[in-house]
C-alpha cells in the first residue's frame, strides 16, 4: 500500500523546490536580459552601423 | 551584507560614466553572491569558534540549520558563479577584484589572521572595502583616486567600528580563543587604539569630499559625523572598566550603533552629490 499522508517535510520540500525554481526563471531572464543589453550595445559600435539604420 | 551592497552600489551610481540599468543591476547582483559566499566560506571555516561566541550561535551552520560540507560547496559554487557571472556582465576587472577579495576574505581573513593576530580586522578590513571599488571597476573599468579613497574610507573606519563592539562583547573573544585587541593588550589598550585609528580616520574622510566624487553636500555631513565619531572615541578613550561595567557599556554601544550610521550616511551623501549634478547642484 502506498503512504498517501503529506508530511510536514513534503510541505517544506515544496516550498524549497518553488523558490529554487524561481531563483533559476530570474537567473535565466537576467542573463537573457543581459544578452540583449550586449548585443544591442555592440550593435550600435559596428562601422557603419549609424548609416545602415 | 547590507553594507557591501550599499557601498558597491555607491561606487558605481558615483562613478563618472553611464551604465545601462540591467547591467548595474546584475553587477551588484553577482558583488552580493560573492559576498553572500564569503560568509559561507567564513561560517564553514569559523564553525567552531561561531558555536562559542553569544553574537554567532544563531548563524546557520553553529545552529545546526545548514552541515558545515554544505556550506563549503554551496561558497565555492556561488563564488565561482559569481566572479565567472560579474565578468561577462561588467568587465575582467570588476571579476578580478571580486575573486580577490572573497579570496582575502575567505583565505587571509578567515583562515590565517582571524586567529593569529589582534591586527586581524586592522588588515582584513581590506576585505569590506573592496566592494566600492569593485563598483567603480564594474563602471569604469578601471581604478581610480575616487575609488582608492573609497576602499581607504571603509579601510580606516573598521578598526574602530570593531573595537567599539569588542569592548562590549565581553568575554566573547577569549572565550572562543580569537587574539582580538581587547585579548591580547586590554581593555585599557583598545580604548587607546579606538581613538587613535578614529582620528585618522577623519583626514581620509574629509579628503573623499576634495575629489570629483565630493562636494558641498558631502563635506558638510562627513564634518558633522566625523565630529560625533571623534567626540565618541574620546569619551570611550577617558572611561575605565568600573564605569563602563555601572552603566551596561553604553557609550561603547552607543559608538558601535553611531560608527554604522557614520559609514552610511558617508556614502549617502556621495549618491546625493551625484544625484544632484543633473540639476546644476553637487560636486565642486
Amino acid at each position: 500500500m502506498a503512504l498517501r499522508a503529506e508530511h510536514d517535510i513534503h510541505k517544506r520540500r515544496l516550498s524549497r523546490n518553488l523558490g529554487l525554481g524561481l531563483t533559476l526563471i530570474a537567473f535565466v531572464a537576467l542573463v537573457f536580459g543581459l544578452t540583449i543589453v550586449k548585443v544591442s550595445y555592440w550593435d550600435k559600435r559596428l562601422p557603419g552601423a549609424e548609416t545602415s539604420q | 551584507m547590507s553594507l557591501v551592497v550599499f557601498t558597491a552600489l555607491v561606487g558605481l551610481l558615483v562613478a563618472p560614466v553611464s551604465v545601462h540599468p540591467v547591467v548595474a543591476l546584475a553587477s551588484i547582483l553577482f558583488i552580493a553572491l560573492g559576498a553572500g559566499a564569503s560568509g559561507a566560506l567564513n561560517m564553514w571555516w569559523d564553525a567552531d569558534i561561531d558555536r562559542v561566541m553569544r553574537r554567532t550561535r544563531a548563524r546557520p551552520v553553529p545552529a545546526g540549520k545548514v552541515g558545515a560540507q554544505e556550506a563549503l560547496g554551496l561558497g565555492l559554487a556561488l563564488s565561482g558563479i559569481a566572479v565567472v557571472m560579474l565578468g561577462l556582465a561588467a568587465n575582467l576587472l570588476a571579476a578580478g577584484l571580486l575573486a580577490f577579495t572573497i579570496f582575502f576574505y575567505a583565505v587571509v581573513y578567515t583562515m590565517w589572521l582571524k586567529r593569529s593576530t589582534p591586527q586581524n580586522i586592522v588588515i582584513g578590513g581590506a576585505a569590506g572595502a573592496f566592494p566600492p571599488m569593485i563598483g567603480w571597476a564594474a563602471a569604469t573599468g578601471g581604478v581610480s583616486v575616487e575609488s582608492a579613497l573609497m576602499f581607504a574610507l571603509i579601510f580606516m573606519w573598521t578598526p574602530p567600528h570593531f573595537w567599539a563592539l569588542a569592548l562590549f562583547m565581553k568575554d566573547d573573544y577569549s572565550n572562543a580563543g580569537v587574539p582580538m585587541l581587547t585579548v591580547t593588550h586590554g581593555r585599557r589598550t583598545t580604548r587607546a587604539h579606538t581613538l587613535v585609528y578614529t582620528l585618522l580616520l577623519v583626514p581620509v574622510a574629509l579628503g573623499v569630499g576634495l575629489t570629483s566624487i565630493g562636494g558641498p553636500v558631502y563635506l558638510a555631513i562627513s564634518a558633522l559625523l566625523n565630529a560625533g565619531f571623534v567626540a565618541g572615541a574620546v569619551a570611550i578613550w577617558r572611561r575605565d572598566e568600573d564605569r563602563a561595567t555601572a552603566d551596561g557599556y553604553a557609550v561603547e554601544k552607543k559608538v558601535f550603533g553611531f560608527s554604522l550610521l557614520y559609514l552610511f550616511l558617508h556614502f549617502g551623501a556621495l549618491l546625493a552629490e551625484a544625484a544632484l549634478k543633473p540639476y546644476g547642484f553637487g560636486g565642486w
